[in-house]
């Protein structure tokens, strides 16, 4: 549309709902960084103000000293690792069968795929509980982790299937007729070609991971285990009163490493997603 | 070794072309009927991977026995569930009830309430995020500057846990010490107001912040689809005289149109099943009057332990999201259909 001539008001709209866009966007945000730097004194007072008078790092020293942040930020990474290297092991296999290969197969896990975008998690969780339970898998991160991994796979599907089919089948033609075994054409010929995709599907597997809450908050009861969006939520306190400053700070921190990895990875994710939804 | 895949396999037939540049290429003529997606140039029935062997359940297992253990089957369990009085912590064992569970739901007020409040926030939710990316989306189409600031923001909310988002706001809405009641005193707006604790104001103010944390996905799903409409018939449609609204309505909309419903139909189904947004912002009060289907089971099956009847109101929830899906799925085989 950018072709056309447009006239000096409706451009100076479009300036004008460009920037109100942006400050609905960034408000809460800016104010979770300025809450995060204030002094207590400044927190208390009746009228905030955007800029901290007098910065501080206090809120950050304190939020470690009331909770175990750096325990379940350990925690969180242990569980997002694992949860992305198995998921990208695991599906990798299976997306090369999806994308070159067409039987009922196929068409029951891009159904499968499809459906578990949408299923209700309150139906999986309780007999999770208790599968995980009766395995001895409840409260502890390796249950999490195997979780996480399933809860992934879907995504990590579609995205991998699309990778697959971007590589030239050619190339795997020619190392099965010099000799090659289907998995060694799979991980000398196609795996390689695959890399960045694979690194994408594994990054973004690790955000979903470090980003949940709601099976952490179910299955994992002791402190020491938690992840740090649950730990998070100790913050919050029994009543819903708040330290804010540290619970800023505590809340700023948590958000960098998967801002960094989202950065990176963003435009394959959207592409996987529209994909997902609209073609299949 | 030939493919078995589960349509049987195909016999190998003689090879087009022994060599090529020094590598030789099968191509086997029972693989060309099934010819259906893109062909080379060089030999235009041939199907790609056809000279492959493809045995693939050994390398299909690996995903889908974690599938079928911990996502297929527990949902089986849940249905099973639902149809017993299973509870946390008891020492007697667990027994058949038949439909008690569902009946009970029927006469429980409590899950009407936050049935009716579910329905709200995923309609009070879905609407507005999608007309305001739309309008971000179209705007982010024109050539304006800061776009890229825009852009760039419009990943923020996406990339955040839930829980910081949650607390991000609980912040922005803190009765004293936060910013909305602050800039409402500036402008001479009242005196503020306990947003997420006020029985009229509770649901309004978690719906701004549903409708804030799903923007950046469904602009940016927008805006891909916007991308992909043929320039020319902006042109073209600008040449005959049309006017804005005529060009969205005439080329933009149809273009976008099966993008739009289907990022429309998944944030519906998403917000059915929000949870850690709102357990965050109020834990599902005050009253209750923010209290999600998700939230209600929640607590009626981690506080109150009470599996059974928390699995018959997953199923209830299934149940309403599987209309919703096949709503979604019919749409889409229809559009197909139409391209």
């Amino acid at each position: 549309m950018s072709a056309f001539r447009t006239s000096g008001p409706a451009r100076f709209g479009q300036y004008l709902a460009l920037l109100a866009y942006l400050v609905f966007l960034a408000f809460p945000f800016l104010w979770l960084i300025s809450t995060a730097f204030k002094p207590a004194a400044e927190l208390g007072s009746p009228h905030p103000s955007w800029i901290p008078r007098d910065p501080t790092l206090d809120n950050f020293r304190q939020a470690f000293d009331e909770q175990p942040l750096l325990r379940a930020a350990g925690n969180s990474l242990l569980a997002a690792l694992a949860a992305a290297l198995v998921a990208v092991l695991v599906a990798t296999p299976m997306a090369y069968v999806l994308a070159r290969h067409r039987s009922r197969l196929t068409a029951a896990a891009t159904g499968w795929v499809v459906v578990s975008q949408a299923f209700p998690f309150v139906l999986l969780i309780i007999p999770l509980f208790l599968v995980l339970k009766n395995l001895r898998l409840i409260d502890s991160l390796a249950g999490l982790t195997a979780v996480y991994v399933v809860w992934s796979l879907p995504f990590a599907l579609w995205m991998l299937t699309g990778y697959v089919r971007a590589v030239p089948v050619e190339l795997e033609e020619a190392a099965a007729v010099d000799g090659a075994g289907r998995l060694r054409v799979l991980v000398s010929v196609t795996a390689p070609l695959l890399g960045p995709g694979i690194v994408a599907t594994a990054l973004f597997a690790f955000v979903t991971a470090w980003n949940e809450f709601f099976f952490a908050l179910v299955l994992l009861k002791t402190p020491e285990k938690q992840t740090l969006p649950v730990v998070l939520t100790h913050f919050l306190g029994a009543e819903g009163v708040a330290d804010l400053g540290p619970l800023a700070a505590a809340a700023f921190l948590a958000t960098l490493p998967s801002l960094v990895v989202f950065a990176v990875i963003q435009r394959r994710i959207t592409g996987g997603v529209m994909a997902g939804a609209v073609k299949s | 070794m030939r493919g078995g895949a589960p349509g049987g396999p195909a016999p190998p037939g003689p090879p087009d072309r022994p060599r090529e540049g020094g590598r030789s290429v099968t191509v086997t003529t029972a693989d060309r009927r099934a010819s259906s997606r893109r062909t080379t140039g060089r030999s235009p029935a041939r199907r790609p991977g056809s000279g492959l062997p493809h045995s693939p359940w050994f390398l299909v297992l690996p995903a889908l026995l974690p599938i079928l253990l911990l996502s297929a089957g527990p949902i089986l369990y849940g249905i099973a569930l639902a149809f017993t009085d299973a509870q946390s912590g008891r020492t007697r064992a667990t027994s058949w009830i038949g439909t008690l569970n569902f009946r009970d739901l029927l006469h429980d007020t409590l899950f009407w309430d936050s049935f009716r409040i579910g329905l709200v926030w995923a309609a009070g939710v879905t609407v507005p995020q999608f007309l305001l990316s739309l309008g971000l989306a179209l705007l982010l189409d024109q050539r304006l500057r800061l776009r890229w600031l825009a852009r760039a923001l419009a990943i923020v909310p996406w990339a955040m846990p839930e829980v910081v988002v949650g607390i991000m706001w609980r912040l922005v809405y803190q009765p004293d010490a936060g910013i909305l009641n602050e800039t409402l005193r500036a402008l001479g707006l009242g005196e503020g107001r306990v947003w997420l604790g006020g029985l009229a104001t509770a649901l309004p103010a978690v719906l701004v912040v549903g409708v804030w944390a799903g923007m950046p996905q469904t602009t940016v799903a927008l805006l891909a689809g916007l991308q992909n409409t043929p320039r020319e018939l902006h042109e073209a449609a600008a040449l005959d005289g049309a006017g804005a609204w005529q060009r969205f309505r005439t080329v933009t909309w149809p273009a976008l149109r099966p993008v739009a419903l289907a990022i429309s139909a998944l944030n519906l189904i998403w917000n059915l099943n929000s949870f850690a947004l709102v357990y965050v912002l109020t834990g599902g009060g005050p009253g209750g009057r923010t209290r999600l289907p998700m939230l209600f089971a929640y607590e009626e099956a981690f506080r109150y332990g009470q599996f059974g009847y928390a699995a018959a109101m997953g199923c209830v929830m299934v149940a309403v999201v599987s209309v919703l899906l096949a709503l979604y799925l019919v749409g889409r085989l229809k559009g197909d259909q139409d391209r």
